[in-house]
């Protein structure tokens, strides 16, 4: 399974990852690597065998039941690069539109 | 007090001497950090930060009547503290400080435990030896030359040199029995969902478990039994109340223990395997019985992992965009903010697993890779339940190697993967594993042992770790007596 310079440029864009054109070429090696390992999977015998998302004995997750104990916004915005009145700060993602 | 000096007590002593007055916790805090400590500290760079003030301030107010009444403890860096900063080792992090304690800090504190500091670890609990941390790696206190296995580096580190009796890490693919390995100490992966992970910054979140690490054994099962239980902060955790571990030196008459002896038939190192000879003989003296049979090559479970692991992280380091937390890299444009952020704050470990998970949610390869992976950890939880048919835990060695140097593996990925081909099993099928210091080995390096058990085995697990303790026989270690801890050094 090879991964090429223009997949692993690819799959930065998907991951939102600025990567230096620099290391795209070692990062390719290095992801073919890995999943030439991974392919060893295609020696065990799966037949018949639902996928696991959480191990066992987890059958299901329990309620997610708020307890009411809640940040501050002026907490959960403390340590924020850039936050306002206990909003963050981004840059405009709205452009203006003609009336 | 009189006696020893109070580095070298265990928790439990501590906590006895602080509760009838003959040791105050601002004293016990501070042990660690004076005479020998701050000259390991130097060299082996356990700690990524420690406010002196902070320590003081916790030290004054814990509760002197707790079952771990004064005792310092050292946390791993992803566990979040609201009187130190929390940085995952990554710069993306750096300088941030939660707004809340995590669960099992919270309950750590209630029960007397000062909070000395935070524990060095590879970013953001991705790889083996401590390499990757953003703030320079931590090394073997038994060897500078060395890692000190990883993620759980900082913590493994300072409970082997006496800076701490106890610190807590987490275990996502072996990270804190690895490096329990490594630097000599116990290092208990509990059950998937015994332990709170309210608080423990997200890498893989099926796999993720808070461990412990101790240099004694009745010291692993008092920490576990103040931080275990169901917290309504985590849906994950398992129903009904965590095991009872209060009988750890019950002893193991009568218990079997299997012994795969298939999977140290070769590439495992010769010291490890006389190790693992060295603790089935004496488990056997103890009145255990070796079981023997085939198991499953880890190297299944690595490339599982590998696919399953990464794909959780990249979903859950999705967070790490420059707008709630930590670093950002200016942008009019949001796009570019956060590709920008996350290129700048995150390091190249990091980067990689974050790809490969990406590429393996993404569309076309998703049944190919991670829908196969999870097939794959339902075959390892059936093998595993397979074995503990015939058995009460598994014996198996932690790692194939002795601690490695530095530089030997960073350029390798797969090669660094590999060093956790014997832990990652128990993480994908939820199950307890425990690191067993067995002492050091001829060139003064420690060797350990793994014991591997069923869902909620941690209290037979603790008894055999206990019966190699007192080397297969409890009169080897006198009641009220701490077995002498391998120290490294001339300590």
């Amino acid at each position: 399974m090879a991964i090429d310079r223009a997949e692993a440029a690819r799959i930065a864009e998907l991951a939102r990852l600025d990567l230096p054109e620099s290391e795209l070429d070692r990062v390719a090696a290095q992801l073919s690597q890995v999943l030439d390992f991974v392919a060893r999977l295609d020696e065990l015998d799966l037949e018949g065998l639902e996928p696991t998302a959480f191990a066992p004995p987890h059958a299901a997750l329990r309620a997610d039941l708020p307890d009411g104990r809640t940040l501050e916004p002026g907490a959960a915005t403390a340590s924020a690069p850039e936050a306002e009145f206990g909003y963050f700060i981004v840059p405009p993602v709205v452009e203006n539109l003609e009336p | 007090m009189s006696g020893p000096a109070p580095w070298r007590l265990s928790a439990r002593e501590v906590a006895a001497a602080v509760r009838d007055g003959s040791l105050s916790p601002g004293d016990a805090a501070d042990a660690g950090f004076a005479g020998p400590g701050a000259r390991f500290e130097g060299e082996v760079h356990a700690l990524l930060a420690s406010d002196a003030s902070a320590r003081k301030a916790a030290a004054a107010r814990v509760p002197r009547d707790g079952v771990l009444a004064g005792v310092p403890v050292l946390l791993k860096d992803n566990l979040c503290t609201v009187d130190h900063p929390t940085t995952c080792g990554s710069r993306i992090l750096e300088g941030w400080r939660s707004p809340y304690d995590a669960t099992v800090v919270r309950r750590l504190r209630e029960a007397g435990a000062v909070v000395v500091g935070k524990g060095n670890m590879d970013e953001f609990a991705m790889g083996s030896s401590t390499e990757w941390s953003a703030f320079g790696p931590t090394r073997n206190p038994y060897d500078p030359s060395r890692v000190p296995g990883g993620s759980s580096g900082g913590p493994a580190a300072a409970v082997a040199y006496g800076l701490v009796p106890v610190a807590l890490g987490s275990d996502t693919g072996g990270s804190v029995r690895q490096p329990a390995a490594f630097c000599g100490v116990y290092g208990l992966k509990p059950t998937y969902g015994r332990l709170s992970r309210y608080g423990l910054v997200a890498f893989g979140s099926s796999l993720d478990q808070v461990g412990v690490f101790a240099r004694h054994v009745g010291d692993v099962a008092e920490v576990y039994r103040a931080v275990a239980g169901s917290d309504p902060f985590d849906a994950s955790m398992l129903e009904g109340p965590a095991p009872d571990v209060s009988g750890w030196a019950a002893g193991v008459r009568g218990l079997r223990f299997g012994w795969p002896a298939n999977l140290w038939r070769e590439g495992v190192d010769g010291a490890i395997v006389a190790a693992l000879e060295r603790a089935a003989s004496w488990l056997e003296r103890a009145g255990a019985t070796r079981v023997p049979f085939e198991f499953l090559p880890g190297a299944f479970a690595v490339a599982a992992y590998y696919l399953l692991a990464t794909a959780e992280a990249s979903s859950n380091l999705a967070r790490f965009d420059g707008v709630r937390y930590g670093l950002r890299m200016r942008s009019d444009e949001l796009a570019t903010l956060y590709t920008r952020t996350r290129g700048a704050g995150f390091g190249p470990e990091v980067r990689r697993r974050i790809l490969l998970g990406t590429y393996a949610l993404s569309a076309g390869y998703h049944d190919a890779f991670y829908l196969k992976a999870q097939r794959a950890r339902t075959r390892i939880a059936h093998e595993y339940a397979a074995a503990f048919a015939r058995c009460d835990w598994m014996l198996m060695p932690v790692t194939p190697s002795l601690p490695f140097r530095l530089g030997e593996k960073t350029a390798d990925p797969l090669a660094m993967y590999l060093s956790d081909v014997f832990t990652i099993g128990a993480n994908l099928a939820g199950i307890p594993g425990l690191s067993v210091p067995m002492g050091l080995e001829a060139s003064g390096l420690p060797v350990s042992v793994q014991l591997v058990g069923p869902a909620d085995a941690e209290p037979v697990l603790l008894r055999a770790a206990r019966a190699l303790e007192a080397e297969g026989d409890e009169r080897n270690i006198p009641p009220g007596h701490e077995k002498e801890f391998a120290w490294p050094g001339k300590r």
